[in-house]
């Protein structure tokens, strides 16, 4: 069975993090904020295996389960926000929608 | 016991005060009678004379040397090695002005209780009244002097009130106001005076600063004080006295002062508050025995206002305003008296005016209330026949303060007049002012009764008989002048029997008050060398005959008011000098009032508004701009938080591994 470097793994971890990471900075629109924080925490999840799997601890696969719990669910409340501020601003656009400011 | 003299008029105070406050000052609430409220008032005051008098009979009957009487109450202050006692001290000095205060006092409350039947609110002043009598009986009876001070503050602050009773006229607000700055810059004075005598003699009750004057013997300096000390605190304590009891250069106020209730003027400014300089010139003459040069300002002040009020008074024409030039002069006298060492004299005088100008100032009062409100003797006259009681009560105060024998002005004034004259401190000059202050005295009482009672009426009188005691404005034009209600005439009636007789405790040679003095001032001080006793009779017969000249001439030119007018025309210079009071006022308003009101002006357009208002909105401004350049950066945009939030992390992440690193 092919062996997969534990390394490559960890960096395509990582590549996605920073690709969900730079998107939260930068993208206005809530809905891809939404991925893009998927994005975020499914790298993570990624790490926890290949770490779980290096030091041979049910811990890590422990974790996952729970982000992916936790992740479903915000993604339900998130969804849920989304559509209430759209409802009533008329807009998913952040730049619109700064009523902190004031 | 003794402390039930000053409690009774404090429980008045209290109970009158409290009433007011919660019950009359509501609006809405029912009048209080002046009799009820008045009759507290007057019934706590007299308990308090009945005292007086119990404790002066139990003085009486104890043995000459050790006639004192002492009630420590508690220690007041304590720090370090001053203990100030809260107490009284009653000796054959004090009792006497307890008994003129209490005495006099009670009659005054009497008479209030009618002349101020229809003010507003008499609860208020019934309670001030009360109030002042309890500060003055602290003045008098206190051990040691913070104790006078306390009761002399007391009493400034019950005159201003007083005088300001009326405070709806700005006019009398401000003469209490000019009362209370003119007092307080006397207190300056004393409390200096004060100060000096504990920095001096480490201790502040009258009986201890006595031992401890007294220690080197009569006459002799106490060790090691020098005697430039002693007269800087007679002299600064006197500078209170010329404050309290009205004399150059502070005797301003007591003529405005008349604003107040005629009662007020009675009972505060001509016979008890503005006594307490002379009070405690007696009660600490064994200070100013020692310095010569404190005497002799005291006596050359004295003579001077004496003088100098006299000559204001034969000019004035409101009736209040004559009778207060003649108190400041009469307490001219009395330091006179004083300042020649005369201490028994003066404070014989300070009893018999007592008697009479409390006796003048509530005739006039009744003259005033019959008048309804009229104040200007030359808009009187002829109210012999209308006022018969008034009439003759006054004329007897009026004989009195004329020092016309036997009535008491007679003898006390003449004692002060001889002291002056045959005092080792005194002098033929100061005897001159004095008889010239009397002839005066004579001149300008005699023209005031004269305008007052005698001639031809010289207002328009009301017609119809109607015999009720209401006032008369109702009846259209002209005065329905009315004799007074019996409750103001009784006290009129006691007072004029003390002012006709009060003289005879002091005749010459039998003198009962000198003797009963003694304890306290020491023996008569005799006379100085090369002035024969037998010209005291010559002295006495001048006095009398210029009093009675005074009193003629005055008669005589008033008689008919084209004479004095015609008087006035031929000396106009000199007339309108004496109108306009010599411009004292105007005086003291051009360097004292003026000065300030510019400095005050300076200080708030220059100091104020320029550099602490500025520093006070400056920092405002540099809050604000701060706020304006750090809001840039409040972007609302979450993003721009959250990147600047992972910058943060980043950047303390990295300090950390770096930090660790190393």
């Amino acid at each position: 069975m092919m062996q997969v470097e534990p390394w490559l793994v960890l960096s395509f971890a990582a590549t996605i993090f920073f690709i969900g990471l730079t998107g939260v900075f930068i993208r206005r629109n809530i809905l891809v904020l939404l991925m893009c924080i998927e994005l975020m925490l499914n790298a993570v999840n990624l790490t926890f295996v290949v770490f779980s799997r290096q030091l041979d601890s049910l811990a890590g696969q422990m974790s996952v389960f729970f982000i992916m719990t936790v992740a479903a669910a915000e993604a339900a409340v998130g969804l849920g926000l989304v559509i209430a501020l759209f409802r009533t601003l008329r807009t998913v656009d952040t730049d619109q929608i700064q009523l902190l400011k004031e | 016991m003794i402390s039930l003299i000053p409690l009774f008029p404090l429980i008045g105070f209290l109970i009158n005060g409290t009433w007011y406050a919660l019950g009359q000052s509501r609006p809405g609430a029912r009048k209080a009678s002046a009799g009820l409220t008045g009759g507290i008032a007057t019934l706590a005051i007299f308990a308090s004379f009945l005292v007086s008098l119990q404790l002066f009979l139990q003085l009486h009957g104890m043995p000459e040397d050790g006639r004192v009487i002492e009630q420590m109450m508690f220690s007041w202050m304590k720090v370090g090695d001053f203990n100030l006692q809260m107490g009284f001290r009653l000796d054959s000095l004090n009792t006497l002005f307890t008994l003129v205060i209490t005495g006099v006092g009670t009659l005054i409350h009497l008479y209030s209780v009618g002349y101020m039947g229809h003010d507003e609110t008499p609860g208020k002043f019934f309670s001030y009244l009360n109030l002042f009598c309890f500060a003055m009986l602290m003045l008098v009876l206190g051990s040691s002097l913070p104790i006078l001070f306390l009761g002399w503050e007391g009493v400034g602050l019950c005159s201003y009130l007083l005088i300001g009773y009326w405070y709806a006229d700005t006019e009398k607000a401000s003469a209490g106001k000019k009362a209370f700055i003119a007092n307080r810059v006397g207190d300056l004075g004393f409390l200096l005076g004060m100060f000096l005598i504990y920095t001096t003699f480490g201790t502040l009750d009258f009986a201890q600063l006595k031992e401890v004057v007294m220690a080197g013997g009569h006459g002799a300096l106490p060790h090691g004080v020098a005697l430039g000390t002693i007269t800087t605190i007679c002299v600064l304590l006197f500078v209170g006295c010329t404050g309290k009891s009205a004399q150059i250069p502070l005797f301003v106020w007591l003529p405005d002062a008349m604003a107040g209730p005629t009662p007020v003027s009675a009972l505060i400014h001509a016979a008890t508050m503005v006594t307490s300089g002379i009070y405690m010139v007696t009660r600490l003459n064994f200070l100013y025995s020692l310095s010569p040069d404190a005497l002799g300002l005291v006596a050359g002040i004295g003579a001077a206002t004496a003088l100098f009020a006299a000559t204001i008074a034969l000019v004035q024409t409101d009736i209040k305003k004559v009778l207060a030039y003649s108190t400041v002069s009469q307490l001219g006298y009395m330091f006179l008296g004083c300042g020649v060492g005369a201490y028994t004299a003066g404070v014989f005088h300070v009893i018999t005016h007592a008697f009479f100008k409390a006796l003048l100032f509530l005739g006039a009062g009744s003259v005033i209330h019959g008048m309804h409100e009229e104040q200007n003797i030359l808009k009187m006259g002829g109210l012999r026949s209308r006022m018969p009681r008034t009439f003759l009560v006054f004329a007897i105060g009026w004989l009195a303060i004329c020092g016309i024998p036997p009535f008491s002005g007679f003898f006390s004034k003449d004692e002060i007049l001889w002291t002056a004259f045959s005092s080792p401190h005194g002098s033929t000059v100061l005897w001159a002012v004095g008889a010239v202050t009397a002839v005066m005295t004579a001149f300008y009482m005699t023209r005031l009764f004269s305008l007052t009672f005698l001639g031809q009426p010289r207002f328009q009188e009301a017609h119809g008989h109607d015999d009720h005691h209401g006032h008369g404005h109702g009846h259209g034009h002209g005065i329905h002048v009315h004799e007074s209600p019996w409750i103001m005439v009784a006290p009129l009636g006691v007072l004029a029997v003390l002012s006709a007789a009060g003289g005879f405790m002091g005749v010459p040679h039998l003198s009962w008050l000198e003797h009963w003095l003694e304890p306290v001032v020491g023996a008569h001080h005799g006379i100085a060398e090369g002035v024969s006793p037998s010209l005291e009779w010559v002295l006495m017969g001048v006095s009398v005959v210029g009093a009675v000249v005074g009193i003629t001439f005055a008669l005589k030119l008033y008689s008919n008011l084209k004479n004095a007018e015609k008087l006035a025309q031929s000396g106009s210079g000199l007339h309108k000098l004496l109108v306009n009071k010599w411009y004292v006022d105007e005086l003291y308003e051009a360097i004292f009032v003026k000065p300030i009101h510019a400095l005050s002006k300076g200080l708030w357009k220059g100091f104020d508004v320029a550099v602490i208002d500025r520093f006070v909105v400056g920092f405002g401004r540099i809050s604000q701009a701060t706020g304006q350049a750090v809001r840039t950066i409040q972007t609302g945009s979450i993003q721009v938080y959250a990147f600047v939030l992972g910058l943060g992390l980043v950047a303390t992440v990295g300090y950390l591994i770096y930090g660790l690193a190393r």
